[in-house]
């Protein structure tokens, strides 16, 4: 039980995903001012935000349903904090942590922060809010259904295998999965709903700052604020590391070059790229990526 | 110095408030986190939403349709909180001193920390006033509360 709790709120849970996350945002921030031709931020800059925000007052609207908007920003912090404990967890030790499912458990875990983040933005109150909260429902619907199709390209490729520790084993013996051609496929499709889960530049209309202001996070300040960050840092830690477990034979410590690769892409896919609108977003998750997540799925079945 | 203000003076989040201003202000501001002066070195940056914010760009004499708005904008504001004012205009009404719909200065609305003149000011000018305020906080500068 206190092993459980150890490794739920400190090491590989919370605090070390944190971490981890603080630094990989610093590096965003970093990699776009140099892209951008500028100097950037200096290396401790997300962490003094994160530390400004939790003595900063918090505001609650008199219109904001006052349990719901405390409550969601801490289901999704959970939620990320739980996903990440697992994917660390079963690259650390592969042999002896995770259970037979956990593939689907971590699906549905990595849609909780979005729904915490809809409930949020639909308890504050405020009518941009809530407009970021339709588009966020919007893009949901939208790369779930790529995301989960191409999700299945691993199980598939493995012979049936719902645990992530087998699935590690099984590519240490016959290879990674990106090396063959639907799993390279799946692989993309993966970056772009990444992408789009982060809510980063292309699919980032649920917070467009020029256009609804913040979004979703509108009328979010202080310590809930600061939660909500953290939430998404911890993600873009969360995700990645989920794929190269899947797809690209795990990761141990000596083998983070391989999140770097992906960080860099995450990057580099939102430096270059303006923002899509809603209805673009939706047409390019249910038109172009589910036909070659399914075209995916066909190759694997076929054994390509 | 406390983590507190070190936290506070060292990423500070601005919420850019135009209170009828002619615009010109407003453009100077936004050079400030391009590439030339890039003020995301020091933590600044520019946000959307008044409840993220840590400072007040004022900009613009604050005329009668604005003051009702810029007073429900302040008390939105998450505190600790500091004004900024940017501009002849708002720093001391300039020309509109006598101009009948603006008869309150942005001072006698807000609780103003600093007044940055110039019309527009220079970004540099913006970043030494900045600077100035930061210095302030920490208490190396005293000013007389008159």
């Amino acid at each position: 039980m206190t092993r459980l709790l150890f490794n739920f709120l400190i090491y590989p849970g919370f605090l070390f995903t944190a971490c981890f996350g603080l630094v990989a945002s610093w590096i965003d921030r970093k990699v776009t001012a140099r892209i951008q031709w500028r100097v950037g931020p200096p290396w401790y800059q997300p962490l003094i935000d994160l530390v400004k925000l939790s003595i900063k007052e918090i505001t609650v609207p008199r219109s904001a349903s006052k349990g719901l908007f405390f409550l969601s920003p801490l289901i999704g912090l959970s939620a990320v904090t739980l996903v990440s404990m697992l994917v660390w967890l079963v690259n650390i030790d592969p042999v002896s942590k995770g259970f037979s499912g956990d593939i689907i458990v971590i699906m549905y875990l990595l849609t909780l922060p979005a729904i915490a983040v809809i409930l949020g933005a639909s308890a504050s109150g405020n009518p941009l809010a809530s407009l970021g909260a339709s588009r966020e429902i919007k893009m949901v619907m939208a790369y779930e259904l790529p995301f989960i199709i191409s999700l299945i390209v691993p199980v598939i490729k493995s012979g049936g295998l719902l645990k992530l520790s087998e699935i590690i084993s099984y590519q240490a013996v016959n290879g990674s999965f990106i090396a063959s051609l639907s799993g390279i496929i799946a692989f993309i499709i993966m970056i772009f709903c990444m992408q789009a889960k982060l809510g980063l530049v292309p699919f980032d209309a649920s917070e467009a700052e020029t256009e609804i202001i913040a979004g979703t996070c509108i009328e979010y300040s202080g310590m809930l604020l600061a939660i909500l960050k953290l939430t998404k840092t911890m993600l873009m830690v969360a995700l990645p590391l989920f794929l190269i477990t899947l797809f690209w034979q795990g990761f141990t410590f000596l083998s983070l070059w391989k999140y770097v690769i992906l960080l860099v892409i995450i990057i580099l896919i939102r430096n270059t790229n303006p923002r899509v609108r809603i209805d673009h977003a939706v047409r390019f998750f249910w038109g172009k990526m589910t036909l070659l997540s399914i075209i995916a799925v066909l190759l694997a079945i076929k054994g390509m | 110095m406390s983590l507190r203000l070190k936290a506070l003076t060292k990423s500070i989040w601005v919420y850019h408030l135009s209170t009828g201003s002619c615009n010109n202000c407003d453009i100077e501001i936004l050079d400030l986190p391009t590439p030339r002066f890039d003020i995301e070195r020091f933590g600044i940056t520019l946000v959307g939403s008044i409840r993220h914010a840590d400072a007040i760009l004022v900009t613009g004499s604050l005329n009668l349709k604005t003051i009702p708005r810029v007073k429900a904008i302040y008390e939105q504001a998450p505190k600790p909180c500091v004004v900024i004012a940017i501009g002849v205009c708002s720093c001391g009404q300039g020309m509109f001193k006598n101009g009948p719909n603006c008869p309150n200065p942005v001072d006698s609305v807000l609780p103003v920390d600093i007044y940055i003149p110039g019309c527009p000011p220079k970004p540099e000018a913006m970043i030494a006033g900045v600077v100035k305020l930061i210095e302030k906080l920490k208490g190396n500068i005293t000013t007389s509360t008159s």
